[in-house]
């Protein structure tokens, strides 16, 4: 498959970083005519998969996050959000709704939000190593705009 | 992430403008959490007419303001939401248990 344009982006798990990785995943794909809701999806299930690392992955440290986002034949954005944080156990367990170990302060939404505003999500994890999460979304798709 | 507020006759008026992610919830909760404690209100509108974007951080601050506002045996609504934080709420399926009506 053509990579038609690559971006790497690294940067520490610190939550003001959230912002960042999802407002540079969205000017990345600016290119691609993307309508404003599927912006809007690209930028929370980023968000959802940033604060992932933050939150899960890195729990009382700062560890290094690396975004890719490349764009795809067929007008298809890919972002990968990759982290060497403690991994997860369970890779089922966790994408189910509202399953979340984060407290009150979470909502365990994020995988299932990242499920449902993307065309395709993959996860691969390693307790103690880490995890990456792929997600791929066609942009521009049948509006015409 | 700013919040403004309102009171009168009873019922506490919060107006958010800017972003709502795992950065802003938890200052966005402790001011709510001050502004009810404050007013202990019969009833809460959450004004987010100004807030641009929201992530399930936002799903779990509503929540938390729905359930002290059960304690306070008041109610609470959420009002004028932009389409991007309405399609996280209804992701959520919140809206069966918090009154939720968008932006006209």
């Amino acid at each position: 498959m053509k990579i038609h344009n690559y971006l790497k982006l690294e940067f520490p798990s610190r939550s003001v970083n959230e912002a960042l990785a999802r407002s540079a995943a969205a000017l990345f794909v600016l290119p691609l005519d993307p309508t404003l809701e599927e912006m809007g999806d690209l930028k929370t299930a980023v968000s959802e998969a940033v604060t992932n690392c933050i939150v899960h992955a890195y729990t009382g440290e700062v560890g290094r996050i690396l975004m890719k986002c490349r764009i795809l034949d067929g007008n298809v954005a890919e972002i990968s959000v990759k982290d060497w944080g403690c991994g997860i156990e369970d890779v089922a367990k966790a994408r189910e709704p509202l399953y979340t170990t984060g407290g009150e302060e979470r909502a365990g939404m994020g995988f299932s939000i990242m499920e449902s505003f993307t065309d395709e999500m993959r996860v691969r994890s390693r307790p103690g190593r880490g995890t990456v999460v792929v997600l791929r979304k066609r942009m521009g798709g049948g509006s015409g705009k | 992430m700013k919040i403004s507020g309102s009171y009168k006759g009873g019922r506490l008026t919060l107006s958010f403008s800017g972003e709502l992610d795992h950065h802003a919830a938890r200052d966005a909760m402790k001011r709510l959490s001050q502004k009810l404690d404050a007013y202990s209100p019969r009833s809460c509108v959450l004004d987010l007419k100004g807030l641009e974007f929201m992530d399930s951080s936002g799903v779990a601050l509503l929540l938390r303001t729905y359930k002290r506002m059960n304690e306070l045996d008041g109610t609470m609504c959420v009002r004028n939401v932009r389409p991007q934080p309405m399609r996280v709420l209804d992701a959520s399926g919140i809206e069966r248990l918090i009154d939720i009506t968008g932006a006209v």
